[in-house]
């Protein structure tokens, strides 16, 4: 087989320098594409993007408190299942006017509708989305995954209060309602109890 | 005049007595499977892609044809055909498999392979005067991964995709139609195409950027390169930058798919925004990689057939630079409504519209360039004003739809179908005819019929602009895409678009029966058929080149500076 002629050994060499360099910025990429995932969660965790809340310690809580002026804000409660989810939840209350910086509690009621235990997670956001870094919650069931015995009702509360910080910050202006919205999941979806649908 | 068309003819092949041994060609298996000559392997590359623009053109009369009427006409029989149901679903299943094949063949398979991987492995030696890529062999592994990315992408039309056969996601395979949405091996194997085209692209970026660091002919500095080599230049550094980020977020895809991650999956505390996170930002500056080439050949074309030096050749170098970089900071414009907040939305739109700077730098000074210039329309030159000016109409519809707050309205509607096309199937498509007029000759070593080109062209500006002006309107109305059936209000600018297809179809043949006359009849082609407008270094080399050029490589001094066509002062 006829080929050119031989690349003069530094060009071959400073080749394999440049190429080899080029492939380590396309691996490089390739690492930051998948540091985005944790990146992406931290940054929504950090600046509530996209309606993402906080949680709070109790001692944040109290400063809040102290901070309150007396002004009030109406909160809304909304609550949603997956698909393929058997569970009826919703609010216990639509609505609910709380004063900004105290501490309120809100309650959600679960019920499983099937015949197996299930356990659950909830995913939460608010709307509109920049109140998502004023919005604290203390305790709240989506912390941590909810198990339902066939049948079984619970109640389930959430501690919250909103940050009175929100009063300052012109992007909250003429925000009178904060949406608090939850969607229950199946925690890991068991191969045997419900297939995901098929064609 | 003509200073440099003889400045480094071949004679240095000559003195050296190696010119039996530069024609000498490997038998056909060797030559064409085996191939490590960048002309070789771009001519595979071309006529790959014309196969699969083929294919996917074929696949837009499909649609056109069942979008001509309202209601379904079509698709249940093509369900069938294709080894699927009989029922509505599976119709619908056929046309989102139609819209996928229709964008993943014209990008990946056709746009890409043909600027990058055609014209850019031609020409790009050729221009700095090297005698081939850095890498032979690693090109030829470029080249088989596309097509077998392009097999698998096939095949997966065959198996079956959730509804129906095949992958019926949208090129964007957003998630959750992607993952939960689509049960079957179809998707898999639609993202394994995509694995293997990116990975083939990805070599393909660091052999043009070694071969344009390391490669080029003594006294031919960075900015004496042609602007096509800058634009290959700047594209391979897109690829080398977005197509990793675009191979990480389908391997997540992959993996939530099979391996019960839930990296898209809001159960497990995933997000589905975040693959169209990182889908975009690999996906916008896919759009430049589809366009900077063609802006390069542009260049080329314009300063020829204007007897012209290009007009701010370091500004127009830099704009492709600026286009690059800013190219990776607007992604979130193309997800306005995922639920971005105002300041986000503010800041994307603003870095947007910027884009419109160095893009008009480009346009104003194509512009400037003719200005003054001795014009003469040969074929790629009408090729290059029609892009010019279709580009243009394309950019200006795009900075409508820059807008956070119009976008909300037109987001997923025809005026996104209509821009989009105006910048690729007009844009990028035109170029590359410009560019196939310019270099046929020197390829081939066959003249095309200049009136068959001038034909081919005239039929195609008049069905494209029939294909898509109308869509403008049926997206201000409110049509939106990725809809097989539509209300009877659409019927008439639908129609008026698919009798533009028709048009633009016929309009293929001129380019076809122009291929085999050149081919079979065509006059011989001169080393350089433009004359004294044509500088660049490829124009020094008889038509076709020899198998192996620049044995001795060619000399670049300042009397040589061939973007400026004054004589020689020495």
């Amino acid at each position: 087989m006829a080929s050119a002629a031989p690349l003069s050994p530094d060009t071959a060499r400073s080749n394999l320098r440049t190429g080899a360099m080029a492939l380590a910025g396309a691996l490089a990429m390739l690492g930051l594409g998948y540091a985005s995932v944790p990146l992406y969660r931290l940054f929504c965790q950090v600046t509530g993007f996209g309606g993402t809340t906080m949680i709070a310690s109790d001692s944040k809580a109290a400063a809040a408190a102290a901070a309150a002026t007396g002004q009030t804000i109406s909160i809304r409660f909304d609550a949603t299942t997956a698909m393929g989810m058997p569970w009826t939840f919703t609010p216990a209350q639509a609505t609910d006017t709380v004063t900004i910086g105290e501490r309120d509690i809100a309650t959600y009621v679960a019920r499983n509708n099937s015949e197996h235990t299930i356990t659950g997670v909830a995913t939460f956001n608010v709307t509109p989305e920049q109140a998502g870094k004023y919005f604290n919650k203390v305790q709240c069931f989506c912390f941590t995954e909810q198990t339902l015995a066939p049948g079984q009702e619970v109640t389930m509360p959430v501690l919250y209060f909103v940050d009175p910080a929100m009063l300052e910050d012109p992007n909250m202006k003429g925000v009178e309602q904060i949406t608090l919205s939850y969607t229950f999941h199946r925690a890991e979806a068991p191969q045997d109890a419900a297939p995901r649908s098929t064609d | 005049m003509a200073t440099t068309a003889e400045g480094f003819d071949i004679h240095h092949d000559h003195g050296h007595g190696a010119h039996d041994h530069a024609d000498h060609k490997p038998g056909f298996f060797a030559r064409w499977f085996m191939s490590t000559n960048h002309k070789d392997i771009g001519t595979m590359y071309l006529i790959f892609a014309i196969i699969a623009g083929i294919v996917g053109g074929a696949i837009s009369g499909i649609m056109r044809v069942e979008l001509q009427e309202p209601g379904i006409q079509y698709l249940q029989w093509w369900a069938q055909f294709m080894g699927g149901g009989n029922d509505l679903n599976t119709a619908l299943h056929m046309w989102n498999v139609f819209i996928t094949a229709h964008g993943l063949i014209m990008v990946f398979f056709m746009v890409m392979p043909a600027m990058i991987g055609g014209f850019g492995n031609w020409f790009v030696p050729l221009m700095i005067g090297a005698p081939d890529m850095a890498f032979p062999r690693m090109n030829n592994v470029s080249f088989w991964l596309t097509v077998a990315g392009f097999f698998s992408l096939l095949f997966s039309l065959f198996v079956p995709g959730g509804t129906g056969p095949g992958a019926g996601t949208g090129w964007t395979v957003y998630a959750p139609l992607s993952t939960s949405g689509s049960v079957g091996p179809a998707v898999d194997f639609a993202i394994f195409s995509l694995h293997l085209a990116g990975a083939g692209s990805i070599l393909g970026a660091t052999n043009f950027i070694t071969t344009i660091f390391n490669m080029r002919a003594p006294g031919m500095t960075l900015h004496k390169m042609p602007l096509f080599v800058w634009s290959v230049l700047v594209t391979a550094f897109l690829l080398l930058l977005a197509l990793p980020v675009l191979a990480a977020a389908i391997t997540m895809l992959l993996t939530d798919r099979n391996f019960g991650t839930t990296f898209f999956n809001p159960a497990g505390g995933g997000d589905p925004v975040l693959y169209q996170h990182l889908f975009w930002f690999f996906g916008h500056p896919e759009v430049y990689i589809m366009i900077l080439p063609g802006f390069g050949m542009i260049s080329q074309i314009v300063a020829t057939f204007s007897k012209k030096p290009v007009f701010g050749y370091l500004g127009m170098a830099y704009a492709m630079v600026a286009i690059g970089v800013v190219g990776f900071i607007v992604w979130a414009h193309h997800m306005y409504t995922v639920g971005l907040d105002v300041n986000t939305k503010m800041y994307f739109t603003a870095a947007t519209m910027v884009i419109a700077v160095p893009t008009g730098v480009k346009i104003f000074s194509w512009i400037a360039t003719m200005w003054g210039g001795s014009l003469s329309f040969k074929s790629p030159m009408v090729w290059s004003l029609g892009f010019i000016f279709l580009f243009t109409v394309g950019g200006v519809t795009g900075v409508v739809l820059a807008n956070g707050g119009i976008d909300d309205n037109l987001h997923d509607t025809y005026y996104v179908v209509a821009h989009f096309h105006y910048v690729l199937s007009m844009g990028a498509v035109f170029s590359m005819f410009a560019g196939f007029y310019y270099w046929f000759p020197k390829m081939s070593g066959r003249m095309h019929s200049e009136l068959l080109s001038h034909i081919h062209f005239w039929t195609f500006f008049v069905g494209v602009n029939v294909i898509f002006f109308p869509q403008h309107f049926l997206g201000m109305q409110g049509m939106p895409r990725r809809y097989p059936d539509y209300a009877e209000a659409y019927h008439f600018w639908h129609q008026i678009s698919s009798y533009g297809y028709y048009i633009m179809a016929g309009s293929m043949l001129f380019f076809f029966v122009n291929i085999l006359y050149a081919l079979m009849a065509g006059k011989k082609a001169e080393a350089n058929p433009w004359g004294e407008g044509a500088t660049t270094l490829e124009w020094t080399l008889p038509s076709p080149p020899p198998y192996h050029q620049f044995e001795t490589l060619p000399v670049i001094t300042d009397a040589h500076d061939y973007h400026d066509h004054r004589p020689a002062t020495a």
